[in-house]
């Protein structure tokens, strides 16, 4: 040290200092402090409003719609519903998750529709969907949420929100600008295929005979650390019955609730849950690109619906789906969409916490 | 256990480097992961194990500050400098032990399983509740902003002895007494 002080200053070590400026210091401290809260706020997302982060997202979700504090911002109208799920060998080989292993595990769920109305016509929503919590006796957890249709409309987050987007109503008109709408199937030609599905596939009478994808890639691996990519599908064991256009118009408000309800007083509604495995150069994380109808099938397991409540005080309404809390022996892939969706529903989940917390919600 | 006047002992000066690396880098990655629509996942993994890592290094760094006097401020150092430098050390003590208990309470709330890494879960500390869990996790961001705010003027401060005041305060943290027996 001493050293290094008299060949530098090249003067006696003992010598008195020359009087340092201090401005200079001080203006480099501002400096250090200055390029920390920079970057600090810019992470954040309070610099740059036009970035698309979590919040801008959710707020352009929030801006297709009506508000509907205390709501999901997405599939706002849903029941809550539980019974278990019993796993099989074959799906036990794959994972080494304990719930392919373990007898009954208990489910906790949510049937819900599409679209971020919670007091639309059941019948009128062309999506539907189902999301679960399998809670197994280790203590770990897999939460998803599936939907009927069967890909992606959009490859990318920024496609997903450019698509988000152009779903906002015109002002003039209340709806959103065909124009634009019709820009992004121009852009995508997934978003053209989403169209066609939408238009042609028969719509099901009812939430139980419905399939319900996954849709997102995720990785399987064995007790061996053998590991393969998949994504998994929910198909109903109740026959798929179609439901046209004059029945969806005639449909009460409540339509697909009501309807489970009357099922369930029969007997338990069950899903055999199938994972579809991706063969080399499938396109893994691009859940707008479905794998051909040829790969290997295999059966993971029986879902059994027992019980339906209302989402209102319901056990699910709290719980956020996100599609990344899962047990070990299954991880997400690297699909953009999936850690996006992982990213918005936890804002989601936030807002409407508050709201509910608040007071803010309207009755529901 | 030697006492030193002039230096923090060896334990407060790598828990403090260390705790100064892990801590600013805990404040990046949360900021990051609540607005990141593609970092969340990998940065979330990391966000948990870290803060209890955080934690855990508060509780022996607390431990040895109970056990250790500090060494004292310049007497020439003006009064509200030093009731400021007094204050932000509170501070700091508080939201490193605050931090990780405030998330690990507001995930208990909000019904989330505590990951630590695949396979090893905390056990909840509180019952899943909405209100619990909105208070908290504005909690969370809140205290989050006042600990960055807290860590910059620290760092500020402590460049100011160095460069400005040049009075050996950042010396106590920085390096050994040359005589002292750690």
């Amino acid at each position: 040290m001493s050293l290094f002080r008299y060949t530098r200053a090249g003067r006696e070590p003992d010598a008195p200092r020359p009087p340092h400026s201090p401005l200079l210091w001080i203006a480099l401290i501002a400096l250090i402090a200055g390029v920390l809260v920079l970057a600090f706020a810019w992470l954040a997302g309070w610099l740059g409003r036009d970035r698309a982060t979590v919040q801008t997202f959710t707020d352009t979700i929030e801006a297709t719609g009506a508000n509907h504090p205390g709501f999901r911002r997405a599939h706002s109208k849903g029941a809550c519903v539980s019974g278990s799920f019993q796993g099989t060998p074959q799906g036990a080989a794959l994972s080494a998750a304990r719930v392919f292993r373990q007898q009954q595990v208990p489910v906790l769920g949510r049937l819900s529709i599409g679209g971020g109305d919670p007091h639309g016509a059941d019948a009128n929503a062309r999506v539907r969907s189902m999301a679960l919590q399998l809670v197994s006796d280790d203590g770990q957890e897999w939460r998803t949420a599936m939907n009927s249709f069967p890909f992606f409309a959009v490859p990318t987050t920024e496609a997903f929100l450019e698509q988000t987007r152009a779903g906002i109503p015109d002002p003039a008109t209340g709806k959103p600008d065909p124009a634009k709408m019709a820009a992004i199937a121009a852009k995508y030609p997934s978003a053209k295929a989403f169209g066609e599905w939408a238009k042609t596939a028969p719509w099901s009478t009812s939430w139980a005979n419905t399939t319900y994808n996954g849709v997102n890639s995720f990785r399987f691996t064995n007790a061996d650390g053998h590991t393969e990519v998949v994504r998994w599908s929910m198909r109903p064991l109740a026959p798929f019955e179609a439901m046209d256009a004059e029945q969806r118009k005639q449909a009460s408000l409540d339509y697909l609730s009501d309807e489970f309800q009357q099922r369930l007083a029969k007997g338990p509604v069950q899903w055999e849950m199938w994972a579809t495995i991706a063969a080399a150069g499938d396109a893994v994380n691009d859940p707008s690109i479905p794998w051909p109808e040829d790969r290997r099938q295999v059966k993971l397991g029986t879902l059994t619906l027992t019980a339906l409540q209302p989402q209102a005080g319901g056990a699910c309404n709290n719980l956020n789906f996100d599609p990344l809390i899962l047990p070990s022996g299954i991880a997400g892939s690297d699909d953009p969409i999936l850690a996006a969706r992982s990213a918005v529903y936890s804002e989601s989940f936030n807002r409407r916490e508050r709201e509910l917390a608040s007071g803010k919600e309207k009755a529901q | 256990m030697s006492r030193d006047a002039g230096h923090f002992n060896l334990t407060a000066r790598v828990l403090h480097w260390l705790m100064a690396v892990l801590i600013l880098t805990m404040l990046f990655v949360g900021v990051t992961m609540v607005a990141s629509l593609h970092w969340r996942p990998m940065l979330v993994d990391l966000h948990r194990p870290l803060g209890i890592a955080i934690l855990l290094l508060a509780l022996v760094r607390l431990f040895n500050r109970l056990r250790h006097r500090p060494p004292p401020l310049p007497a020439d150092l003006p009064a509200w400098q030093a009731a400021a430098a007094h204050a932000s050390h509170w501070v700091l003590y508080g939201l490193m032990l605050a931090m990780p208990l405030v998330g690990w309470a507001m995930l208990s709330a909000g019904g989330y399983p505590i990951q630590m890494w695949k396979g090893v879960l905390l056990p909840p500390i509180l019952p899943h509740d909405v209100a619990l869990y909105a208070a908290l996790r504005s909690a969370h961001s809140l205290l989050a902003y006042v600990l960055f705010a807290t860590v910059v003027l620290h760092l500020s401060a402590a460049l100011f002895h160095l460069w400005v005041r040049r009075d050996g305060v950042f010396q106590a943290m920085a390096k050994g007494s040359p005589s002292a027996s750690e």
